[in-house]
């Protein structure tokens, strides 16, 4: 194989090695290039993002400039300057807040598909994790009436984060025991999730409140409620949660980096087949992989549950897209503990600094607030697929191929 | 004899890196002009600047003592070159005849493709230099040795008088090499040009008339090969004397360390693959796995290594039953793998230098502690392994994938010494490496050999067999058909290999 010795422009060009090439195929190069390519590519995708966004904005007939300053300021990141006079700080402070609540979940929900991409495997089921934990935690929340608060709080966690990995374990199993593709079965999973929360806290459905008539489960109990330090409890101030959220971050890194587990799921991901010859079981970490993914993605939802949110309503668990704004999440954040955290920041800002409470209405009005928010977070994730999913999708047909031969040839 | 194609002083850039540099070549009409040179010699660069695939920075190109700039394959053809990469460009589904004929269809009245024109145009051309493929026949269910010849007909029913041959013997067995050089004969006798790319002496000196021999990039010399021996072109190639034979000590067989009976293993697609193999390595031993590919060598190895379920029979290491035991624990009874393929099986090319050599003992207390790896004695390994074994291009650190094949390849032979193991599996362990390399390999195995350690070497070159076994087993159909000694006669080996002949175990 001469070809692959040769520079690298040479290979590529000349049609490069053909199948059995191995890890030298230019789709292979790129993806190693993009893991470790550094911070600049998500840089650009962003600016990217906002300079379309920006374009979008001129075409509603608004000024971009001062629509992204008000909703820079909507996310209350201006609280951080220092020039931001003493008038502004209180409203600042409350979004800051609300940007920081937003960010909780995206950071678990982000980890939840990054650490899944680290093993090799897709998890699109972030949504359907996040609310069988969002299920779990009401109900735990809302029984135990008068436990103490601490464990009451870590029952209640616990019991989401254990929901949400056995959802997530059903997909690393099929995967795991009959190779059922874990994208598709995410997906359905997804679905079937919103239809049990339908059931559960709808008309007549065993969950719902005390109220007969409005789709709503009880409120959870005052003792179940995660600790408020920054800001009114009664106001939506930041919860403990963001620590949970920090202590997350750093245990997948530790774990990803400096454990022999993550080293198996680490070589799993890159290379299933060498992985096999190291002696690991590539079935048994698929099947870990999910069942941690959704523990993330179950924790997420007990971090809004008993945050701030403390009731789920039917209509919440049709609109929210959580879990599936983690894929963008961990996309941008090039599936890196410290990636993750600044692109869940990044989505955070969006979300708040875009929502009719918190953008300025003279600068752009309410009604046309929500449109614009999921139009630049749909442009930034379009951006951020763009070049990534590109090299995911080749990569995974480039695995893909071996399973199709086998089946061709025993029919 | 005219000159077909002149190339003067060719001259290619990849940002820093000079593929090429004021390379001259020469071809005549009639004659087999060898292109000889380790891998990242520069071979296939040149050869792709005169397919139009690239642009050259510098330099020349004549075909027939015409100046031309070539910018595309289709350029390339037209004017009388013909390309048989190393990996076939061929449609697995469509018949000999349609893909030869793909892209420049003979056209029937209505417009639609002629196919008795396209099979009687392939067959006179098959016919015409010996190439004996019918054109009927569906790709996918011929042969290599046939593709590639299908191949080769693509080019000449564009009219190529000028063939370049992209290392066209790594993927043939020794009888196929023979039926392509038949071939070749045919058509230089016919008066084509001929490049010839390999970086095998044997077969350069066998098939060439002429070698030009490339090394980083640059023209060595271009030689006759009358009067050339293997030695002086390695030489040439390298830059320095190579040793083509291996120095052995005396065999000093001590007692077996591998014991397989009666071993049964079934395919990927479950069919039986290997049927009955008895076999035993002993310490201090080199036994070779000699045989066709595709014969159950690769199915057997996986099942010694843990990598695949046995059916019936028995694996003993040391004296222990270890039938059914898993990669790693197989490791652990002392048996360590070269893989047949690193890219695929051996290596993780993504992961570093040291956390490849950590493939095997990730989870000893060597490298880890209660499930915690430890990065610092990862690297403080990687580099003594990096020292220990010659490892150049890299540091711990750095990517597998940014490594030569060699220091690949090197990397895991260091990684399963490193693991001292009993008996050592080596499965192609020189697949797709230059000569320089290819010495290392073969003298470490005989050092491991002459340091107590059994070695199973499964290899596709005779050659190689020949070369450094103690013992010679041929194994056919998943069965050991014959036991030979390691100056058995190729024809002899050759025979047993295609079934020819049973020979009870001496």
């Amino acid at each position: 194989m001469s070809a692959v010795d040769e520079p690298a422009a040479g290979a590529a060009l000349a049609g490069g090695p053909g199948p059995e090439g191995g890890g030298q195929t230019s789709a292979a190069r790129l993806a190693a290039y993009v893991q470790g390519g550094g911070v600049v590519v998500p840089l650009l995708t962003v600016v990217m993002a906002f300079l379309a966004g920006g374009l979008v904005i001129l075409l509603t007939g608004h000024n971009p400039l001062s629509t992204y300053k008000a909703i820079f300021d909507g996310t209350g990141l201006n609280w951080l300057l220092p020039w931001t006079s003493s008038a502004d700080r209180p409203a600042a402070a409350l979004n800051l807040q609300q940007t920081l609540i937003q960010t909780v979940p995206l950071i678990l929900t982000g980890l939840a598909v990054a650490f899944a991409f680290r093993c090799g495997l897709f998890n699109i089921g972030g949504q359907g994790q996040y609310l069988m934990g969002s299920y779990a935690a009401v109900w735990a929340g809302s029984s135990f009436a008068g436990m103490a608060h601490v464990p009451h709080v870590l029952i209640a966690a616990l019991l989401a984060a254990v929901a949400g990995a056995l959802w997530a374990g059903i997909a690393g199993l099929l995967k795991a025991t009959v190779g059922a593709n874990e994208v598709i079965s995410t997906i359905m999973l997804n679905y079937t999730a919103i239809y049990i929360g339908d059931y559960l806290f709808g008309l007549g459905g065993p969950l719902q409140g005390n109220q007969p008539s409005v789709p709503v489960s009880n409120d959870i109990a005052g003792g179940a409620k995660l600790h408020v330090f920054w800001g009114d409890p009664e106001l939506q101030g930041l919860h403990i949660g963001i620590f949970v959220a920090l202590v997350a971050l750093v245990a997948f890194w530790v774990v990803l980096n400096r454990s022999t587990t993550g080293y198996e799921v680490r070589a799993v991901g890159l290379n299933p087949e060498a992985a096999r010859y190291g002696g690991m079981s590539v079935a048994r970490n698929y099947l870990l992989v999910m069942a941690v993914c959704g523990f993330f993605a179950g924790l997420a939802g007990a971090m809004d549950i008993l945050g701030w949110q403390f009731r789920i309503a039917t209509n919440d668990i049709d609109i929210s897209q959580i879990g599936f704004l983690g894929i963008a999440v961990a996309l941008l954040g090039r599936n890196t503990a410290i990636g993750t955290l600044f692109s869940a920041l990044l989505f955070g800002a969006l979300l708040s600094g875009t929502s009719q409470r918190n953008l300025d209405p003279t600068i752009f009005e309410p009604q046309l607030a929500s449109n614009l928010t999921t139009i630049i977070q749909g442009l930034v994730v379009l951006f951020v697929s763009a070049d990534v999913l590109v090299i995911a999708i080749l990569r995974s047909g480039r695995r893909l191929v071996p399973f199709r031969r086998r089946r061709e040839s025993e029919t | 004899m005219e000159r077909a194609l002149e190339l003067r002083g060719i001259t290619k850039r990849f940002g820093r890196i000079v593929a090429n540099e004021g390379v001259d070549f020469d071809l005549q009409a009639g004659e087999v002009h060898a292109l000889l040179g380790e891998n990242g010699a520069g071979k296939s660069t040149l050869m792709s600047i005169l397919y139009g695939l690239y642009r050259p920075d510098e330099g020349e190109i004549r075909v027939d003592g015409e100046r031309v700039t070539i910018d595309s394959p289709r350029h390339a053809i037209d004017l009388g070159i013909g390309m048989v990469h190393q990996h076939f460009m061929l449609i697995p589904v469509m018949t000999v005849a349609e893909n030869i004929v793909l892209a420049d269809e003979p056209r029937s009245a209505g417009g639609l493709l002629d196919v008795q024109a396209a099979d009687a145009r392939v067959r006179e051309l098959s016919d015409r230099f010996g190439l004996a493929v019918n054109p009927d026949a569906v790709v996918e269910d011929v042969s290599v040795g046939q593709q590639q010849r299908v191949e080769i007909l693509k080019a000449l029913y564009r009219e190529a008088r000028i063939l370049v041959l992209d290392e066209p013997t790594a993927v043939l067995t020794a009888q196929e090499t023979q039926d392509l050089f038949r071939v070749l004969r045919a058509l230089r006798d016919d008066g084509k040009a001929i490049v010839f790319i390999s970086h095998k002496l044997g077969e350069v000196l066998d098939i060439a008339d002429r070698v030009t021999v490339l090394r980083r990039g640059k023209r060595v010399d271009t030689v006759s090969t009358e009067g050339a021996t293997e030695g002086s072109l390695a030489r040439l190639m390298v830059g320095r004397d190579v040793l083509l034979r291996v120095d052995k000590a005396p065999l000093e067989r001590r007692e077996p360390i591998l014991e397989i009976r009666d071993l049964h293993v079934r395919d990927d697609r479950d069919l039986p693959a290997v049927q009955g193999v008895d076999l035993t390595v002993h310490a201090g031993e080199i036994v070779a796995l000699a045989g066709v590919d595709g014969n159950g060598q690769s199915e057997l190895i996986e099942a010694i290594t843990g990598l695949r379920g046995v059916e019936q029979g028995e694996i003993a290491v040391e004296g222990r039953d270890r039938t059914g035991a898993g990669a790693r624990d197989m490791v652990a009874a002392g048996v360590s793998h070269i893989a047949e393929d690193r890219h695929r099986r051996g290596l993780v090319l993504n992961f570093s230098i040291a956390e490849n050599l950590a493939l095997r003992e990730y989870r000893t207390p060597k490298l880890s502690r209660h499930g915690w790896l430890s990065p610092r004695k990862m690297v403080t390994r990687a580099r003594s392994l990096i020292r220990e074994f010659d490892v150049r291009g890299g540091e711990p650190e750095t990517p597998a994938a940014a490594l030569s094949g060699g220091n690949q390849q090197k990397c895991v032979i260091a990684r399963e010494i490193a693991c001292n193991p009993r008996v050592l599996v080596a499965a192609q362990p020189t697949r797709g490496l230059d000569v320089g390399a290819i010495e290392f390999v073969h003298r470490r195995l005989v050092a491991e050999r002459d340091a107590g350690r059994g070695i199973l070497l499964m290899s596709l070159e005779s050659e190689e067999v020949r070369s450094l076994a103690d013992r010679i087993l041929v194994i056919y159909e998943g069965r050991i058909v014959g036991e030979f000694p390691p100056d058995a006669s190729e024809e002899e080996l050759g025979i047993a290999m295609t079934g020819g002949r049973r020979r009870e175990a001496a």
